[in-house]
């Protein structure tokens, strides 16, 4: 066994978690449902993206235990013959790509500018904190539309929608997010950097740049990973939320979202099985890593210890 | 006061005012108000803004035509009460004397030549309607001369959605060009009007609700015994019923097809059902040398006959019918509907759905693996349009065609098909005079500076058929008139011009107490709705 990996065994962190039954079914959860993701094609009984595959004769098919399901539909099918189970494992994929790319990108965002804002102070720091006050006062979907609103507009018009659409997803849910990341980090860095140790770099002459990014920056990261493990499921539920508005992926390649709204259409005619299992899924899926996440919180906390 | 004391004291006064409140209710208690809900909203508060039913029909209730529609669409006096063909080309129209705009102006002739130039101007949408008048004259204040370009048999059942608006309110709110979501246009049209209808608007709010009140000062009895009629835009299905079903509105429509069955047992509602006039199909670029929205550069495959057909015979109906129409729908080969003048049963015959031959048109003309393109859809406009436009993708997908599919709000919709940047688009298309010249002349014709094609958005063009089209408008003898119909008809279909679909069933939902005429056209007239 590598040392890394004997260290990780021996921590502290692995032992809270290993005697932690809510974090272990957690985990295994998240990893079944994310590895179902991934290989979606190698998993799934059908090719719900592949709109040659469809068969609208076998549309609005009952899930296979009632008495018009088939085995081939396990859940069932929706109003375009899409087979529901598949493509609850495709549309997770591009759930999880949106939460988890959208996350990522307003980490490095948000870090990125509340390393600068705290350490450097000052004019800067008053110019980032405000825009950073004025973005939180409209609520994330809002800006969120904004953006997207705006991106369809000024780009090209023979860009790849599918594409476009989960870039702009991808980057409208970031930008919605950052100034979280910002305003922690930049508090933590704020009592860094007045630290013996930084001080000490600083007067051995190390530029200011490499002091955020190698003495600093590694001492903020934990708050930042637990709002991350939560942002996952709040990021999630964004796409699914402007997918639920018209604004997300394209109807042909539902997400979790859009496959809700679609069955929402269903819930006075008896077609229950188009929005219970994608509402299920998506509420296993955030569950999980909201609970992931909290015992993260827990774990990283000294006080609770 | 002590504040607790205030605030007995205004406990006090509010239960005094309750009381006064109640003693005067019966005064107001026969106020009923209607509330109204559709999936779509009416784009903008001008009756020349737009050429689509949803907008006609309400800006109907607020503005009137010279020439109106009953209960049967037959035509009645509206604002003009006769008229008289003096000669093939000049009509006589005598004005109804004493009608007043909400406003109080007096409606004269004025407005009627003020109305028709703002018709046919710039940023016009109903162009159609008025194409066919070279000019009017004013003759009184109470008659107007009009003179077509040619005869014009049809002129009075054209001119029925043609609403008159007001001269003087026009100019002084710098509103005597139309409204023009095209081109982002919006002035005081937009969110105010004066008509002489007979509701008046009080409130507008766009897409989210709309309030008319009863014009006291209507010329003509008003059947409903509405006061006012609160209209709102509820867009997602399951939230409309559930609106319905719980009494929060009293009418609305279209009603999901599936929830008609499930919402017949529910004994607070009555579902009404027909046959709508409607025709929905999906038209194709057929004038750019290249597609606007594609992956074939250099040409455009919508040119070839054959790509044409392939996609016609790409898109099995029956299946569009049964699964996601649940029935709802009557597959047609033809633009028009049955009950619209001039439609040929015998012309009415699908190509059959074939993938194999679409596949082999598709290779003949030179596209065997396929190509891409985009294709342009509302999901609030007609029944089940953003899943008709789900199924056609993959219908196509399955001869190699692969379609982007671009599903979205009539809002942003219209605007962008009808400044023609789409490729391949869904429509829907109720003849505005009930006759066949009309799809002719605004669908078929090659689009022109006089109206025509005006909604021929692919600008599917045949000379002969413009031709025919031309000559239908002025022939009078009915068996010749009808032959040159089918023979036009014959021309775009022999073409593909376009590729039908169907008609849909009109469904509206309704709670018991209501009475309402539903009118083969979806137009809802509140004038006609009675609250028991």
């Amino acid at each position: 066994m590598p040392a890394a990996m004997r260290r990780f065994f021996d921590s502290d962190l692995y032992f809270s978690f290993r005697t932690n039954p809510v974090a272990v079914g957690a985990t295994l959860v998240a990893v079944i449902m994310i590895l179902g993701a991934a290989f979606a094609p190698w998993v799934a009984p059908h090719e719900p993206f592949d709109l040659a595959s469809l068969n609208l004769n076998d549309s609005l098919l009952p899930p296979a235990w009632s008495a018009d399901g088939r085995l081939s539909y396990v859940l069932g099918t929706d109003d375009q013959g899409r087979d529901v189970f598949s493509t609850i494992l495709y549309g997770s994929r591009i759930s999880l790509l949106v939460g988890v790319a959208s996350v990522a990108f307003a980490i490095v965002l948000g870090v990125g500018l509340g390393l600068l804002s705290g350490y450097v102070g000052g004019r800067l720091d008053a110019l980032i904190m405000r825009v950073a006050d004025v973005q939180l006062s409209f609520p994330a979907i809002l800006i969120a539309l904004l953006i997207d609103g705006a991106a369809r507009a000024a780009l090209p018009r023979d860009t790849n929608t599918d594409l476009l659409a989960i870039v702009v997803l991808i980057g409208s849910i970031g930008l919605a997010n950052w100034v979280q990341y910002a305003r922690t980090v930049r508090g933590s860095t704020l009592v860094e950097k007045s630290k013996e140790y930084v001080q000490a770099a600083r007067v051995i002459g190390v530029p200011p740049w490499k002091i955020m990014v190698r003495h600093v920056l590694p001492n903020v990261m934990g708050p930042v990973l637990v709002i991350a493990t939560i942002n996952i499921a709040t990021a999630i539920i964004t796409e699914a939320t402007l997918s639920f508005l018209g604004v997300g992926v394209p109807p042909t390649s539902p997400s979790l979202g859009t496959m809700i709204n679609n069955g929402n259409n269903f819930l006075y005619s008896g077609e229950w099985w188009l929005v219970v299992f994608p509402g299920a899924a998506l509420v296993l899926l955030c569950m999980s890593v909201n609970l992931l996440g909290d015992w993260l919180r827990d774990a990283l906390n000294p006080k609770l210890s | 006061m002590t504040p607790a004391l205030t605030r007995f004291g205004m406990a006090v006064a509010a239960s005094f005012a309750l009381s006064g409140a109640m003693l005067t209710l019966p005064a107001t208690a026969t106020a009923k108000t209607y509330r109204v809900a559709d999936q779509g909203d009416a784009l903008s508060m001008d009756p020349h803004s737009l050429n689509e039913s949803l907008q006609l029909s309400f800006t109907g209730n607020i503005y009137e035509p010279l020439v109106a529609r009953d209960k049967k669409l037959g035509l009645v006096p509206g604002l003009a009460t006769k008229w008289t063909q003096t000669s093939p080309t000049t009509w006589r129209f005598e004005l109804r004397k004493g009608v007043q705009f909400h406003d109080g102006t007096p409606f004269t002739a004025d407005d009627v030549l003020f109305s028709y130039e703002r018709a046919k101007g710039e940023g016009s949408d109903i162009k159609t309607y008025v194409g066919s008048i070279k000019e009017i004259r004013k003759l009184g204040d109470y008659e107007v001369e009009m003179v077509t370009t040619a005869p014009f048999p049809i002129l009075p059942d054209v001119v029925s959605l043609w609403y008159m608006m007001s001269k003087k309110w026009c100019e002084a709110n710098n509103a005597t060009r139309p409204v023009d979501k095209r081109k982002g246009v919006e002035n005081a049209a937009s969110f105010r009007a004066n008509g002489t209808g007979p509701f008046r608007l009080k409130s507008r709010d766009p897409g989210v609700r709309t309030v008319l009140v009863r014009n006291l000062n209507y010329w003509d009895k008003i059947d409903s015994n509405v006061d006012d009629v609160v209209f709102t835009p509820i867009g997602n299905d399951a939230t409309r019923v559930a609106a319905l079903i719980s009494g929060e509105i009293d009418m609305m429509q279209p009603v999901p097809v599936q929830d008609v069955a499930k919402l017949r047992q529910n004994a607070n509602l009555t579902i009404l059902q027909g046959p709508e006039l409607r025709t929905i199909f999906l038209g194709m670029d057929q004038s750019r040398d290249e597609l606007l929205f594609s992956n074939v550069k250099g040409k455009n495959p919508f040119k070839d006959k054959r790509v044409r057909q392939a996609f016609y015979q790409a898109i099995d109906i029956e299946a569009i019918k049964t699964r996601i129409m649940r029935g709802a729908a009557t597959p047609t080969a033809l633009m028009i509907a049955p009950g619209i003048k001039g439609f040929v049963p015998e012309l009415n015959k699908r190509l059959p759905y074939d993938p194999a031959a679409s596949k082999k048109l598709l290779t003949d003309a030179g596209y065997a693996n396929g190509f891409e393109v985009k294709m342009n859809c509302p999901n609030d406009r007609y029944v089940n349009d953003g899943e008709i436009c789900q199924a056609v993708a993959g219908m196509l997908a399955r001869v190699g065609v692969k379609v982007n599919l671009e599903a979205e709000s009539k809002a942003t919709y219209f605007p962008k098909i009808l400044s023609r940047n789409t490729s391949f688009y869904l429509l829907g298309w109720t003849p505005g005079t009930y006759d066949s010249h009309n799809p002719l002349f605004a669908l078929m014709a090659t689009p022109g500076a006089g109206g025509q094609g005006q909604f021929n958005l692919g600008s599917y063009s045949n000379p002969k058929l413009d031709e025919l089209t031309a000559k239908i408008s002025s022939e009078t003898d009915q068996a010749k008139r009808n032959a040159m119909i089918a023979e036009a008809f014959k021309i775009h279909q022999d073409d593909v011009g376009h590729l039908p679909l169907h008609q849909q069933a009109l469904a509206w939902g309704m709670r018991k107490n209501v009475e309402l005429v539903q009118l083969p056209d979806n137009f809802n007239p509140f004038k006609y709705a009675v609250l028991k």
